[in-house]
């Protein structure tokens, strides 16, 4: 955790990741906020391949930046006649107000806080060597109730999607206003 | 310029470094969510904060100083795995209701979804 490489790689990550969140909120179109967007999911990986979460970081590129970007992609394509100019609303300030309040209570604490962490050799040993077997036997041992809740929390919300999107009359429901 | 490479050298990637940055990604987020009229962008400052909390939670259970002791040290990666699995259907409902009130609306401008106002 603390070669120069190491310090270099974060460096780079964050500032990726940080600039492109901040490029979703300042690009003019919505598309080109969503490449940010993905380009900001990609970077987040990266961070997680430094934390050692390898696996977190596989499943953040698969679900994040290929999934849901592809499902928001879905839903700018689906909804051709609405603006795409990805504009403020009228609460631009307390938005802005609230989100730096936000920001600068956490970097507050994380910098005043006295975080007894490893360093060094403690940390090395504290390596992670294998994170996927031991994900899996906490997922179907410790936590297997959760799993089972979240896979019909899935089925369910894509059931729910499927049932609010499909066409009842079976017609030209698609683009005309009600 | 020789002063600065040891300088270089003692620093290191602490947990508070990446407090910081899930701080200023999680605000990013919030501004994106509360200040956009799109609901698809709306949805983007979404998934950035929950994007966030999840950094948030893999730094903590790597700079955890109870690691070694703990019984359970991946935890906190089990977690992360369930708010993946919450934010992949919030997602799905979410755009799904989006396309649902463009075929009503014609609009997905949320400053003009205002039926419920009084």
């Amino acid at each position: 955790m603390d070669s120069p490489a190491f310090l270099l790689a974060f460096l780079i990550l964050s500032g990726i990741t940080v600039t492109s969140a901040l490029l979703v909120f300042v690009a003019r179109n919505l598309m080109h906020a969503l490449a940010f967007l993905v380009l900001s999911f990609l970077g987040m990986a990266g961070l997680f391949m430094t934390l050692s979460a390898d696996f977190i970081a596989i499943a953040q590129i698969l679900i994040y930046a290929g999934s849901i970007s592809v499902l928001m992609v879905f839903a700018v394509m689906l909804t051709p006649l609405a603006s795409r100019d990805n504009g403020n609303s009228l609460y631009v300030i307390p938005a802005l107000m609230g989100g730096a309040g936000i920001a600068g209570l956490v970097s507050l604490v994380a910098i005043e806080t006295d975080w007894a962490e490893h360093s060094g050799d403690a940390l090395k040993a504290a390596d992670f060597e294998r994170t996927v077997p031991v994900i899996g036997d906490l997922l179907l041992g410790r936590y297997v109730l959760a799993f089972e809740v979240a896979s019909v929390l899935l089925f369910i919300a894509l059931l729910g999607a499927i049932l609010l999107v499909q066409d009842r009359d079976g017609g030209d429901a698609t683009g005309e206003a009600q | 310029m020789i002063p600065e490479i040891p300088a270089l050298d003692e620093l290191s990637v602490t947990l508070a470094h990446y407090l910081l940055v899930s701080g200023a990604v999680f605000g990013i987020g919030v501004v994106i969510a509360l200040a956009k009229r799109n609901a698809v962008a709306v949805l983007m400052g979404v998934e950035l904060m929950l994007n966030a909390v999840n950094l948030t939670i893999l730094a903590f259970s790597r700079f955890s100083s109870a690691f070694p002791a703990g019984d359970a040290p991946l935890a906190g990666h089990a977690f992360v795995v369930f708010v993946l699995t919450v934010a992949a259907a919030e997602a799905a409902v979410a755009l799904a209701l989006a396309v649902l009130v463009y075929r009503r609306r014609e609009t997905v401008d949320l400053d003009r979804v205002n039926l419920l106002r009084w």
